[in-house]
């Protein structure tokens, strides 16, 4: 199995998640360049943390527009896994892949601290080593995290339980004072209704390695490999 | 004809506006006490070559709506600033 870690002018974290990936799973990895349009034997796309294309315009905006994008919108129609992390997240839900917008932080200061997280699904390829409504703690590193869509559109995401990740204290209560951007509903992390693209403002992949702060992200990639793996041995039967 | 177009662009009413907000309160510390609603957009010029102002017009919305705003929160409004002639019938 195979992970593809994108990278578009500007990000900077896809060596973090090339390398996090790689020790956590001992899987094949390899970089994609933003004007690839070879992406088949690819398993799961990630689209990691970063300011690509400088974040001009809107962040995610421009990047929506690379080559790559095109083939990863094909890669997600047939199924096949997605993670958006951070600047990653904006570029899904700029390319219309996950609903809603992520605009300036409510404070407006760029946020850069570990934050504790609700996991509200357990039943998705990535989730699915974690406990339900289990507390992790993941950093968080952006200026523009705030997550908003329309009332109907975050109505449906909370009826189909597309929420995959909130914000929380140490103690799993979603409460205002545990929100560190101003997202509605405390939105930190969110899948499409298939359950097989993510994006999520938080950055697992600086979470597995107990010698930057700890080991949390890691059952993410693991639980991930886990289920491709079954994937591909009932692909195959 | 070449056409100039200006297009601003705002976060939706319904979308809070933290820039703005925090203008408007410094707006008012300096003694303005009749500021209100203060709002931040972007503001972009562009010439674009059409056959007619409200084709270059279209053309501006079709941008917008495409890349230069996103319509989940932000609006646009577009200005053909050159409008020399009117379009063939």
């Amino acid at each position: 199995m195979k992970f593809g870690v994108v990278i578009f002018p500007g990000s900077n974290c896809d060596a973090d998640c090339h390398d996090a990936i790689l020790a956590v799973t001992r899987q094949e990895v390899r970089y994609v360049w933003h004007e690839e349009t070879g992406i088949s034997d690819i398993d799961c796309i990630v689209l990691p943390g970063g300011f690509s294309y400088g974040d001009y315009l809107r962040c995610g905006a421009v990047a929506r527009f690379s080559p790559v994008m095109r083939e990863i919108l094909v890669h997600a129609a047939g199924g096949k896994c997605v993670i958006g992390i951070c600047n990653g997240f904006q570029v899904l839900t700029e390319a219309g892949l996950l609903p809603g917008a992520l605009y300036r932080n409510d404070h407006l200061k760029f946020v850069c601290k570990p934050q504790y997280l609700r996991v509200e699904r357990t039943d998705l390829p990535f989730t699915h080593f974690y406990s339900a409504r289990q507390v992790v703690e993941f950093p968080i590193a952006h200026g523009e995290g705030r997550y908003f869509a329309d009332p109907d559109v975050l109505q449906r995401l909370e009826d189909n339980q597309q929420v995959v990740l909130r914000y929380c204290d140490a103690g799993g209560h979603v409460t205002p004072e545990a929100n560190p951007n101003g997202s509605l509903h405390n939105i930190a992390g969110i899948c499409n209704e298939h359950g097989n693209v993510l994006g999520m403002m938080p950055h697992p992949e600086r979470r597995c390695d107990r010698l930057v702060g700890g080991t949390d992200g890691k059952k993410l990639f693991k639980g991930l490999t886990e289920s491709l793996r079954i994937l591909e041995i009932t692909r195959r039967r | 004809m070449l056409f100039h177009v200006q297009v601003e662009i705002t976060l939706k009413p319904t979308v809070m506006d933290a820039q703005g907000s925090t203008i408007e309160r410094a707006l008012q510390k300096m003694g303005h006490d009749g500021v209100r609603k203060v709002r931040i957009g972007k503001f972009i010029t562009l010439e674009i070559e059409a056959q007619c102002a409200d084709r270059a017009r279209a053309a501006a919305e079709e941008m917008c709506r495409e890349l230069l705003a996103n319509p989940i929160i932000e609006q646009f409004a577009v200005q053909v600033v050159e409008a020399e002639k009117e379009c063939p019938a």
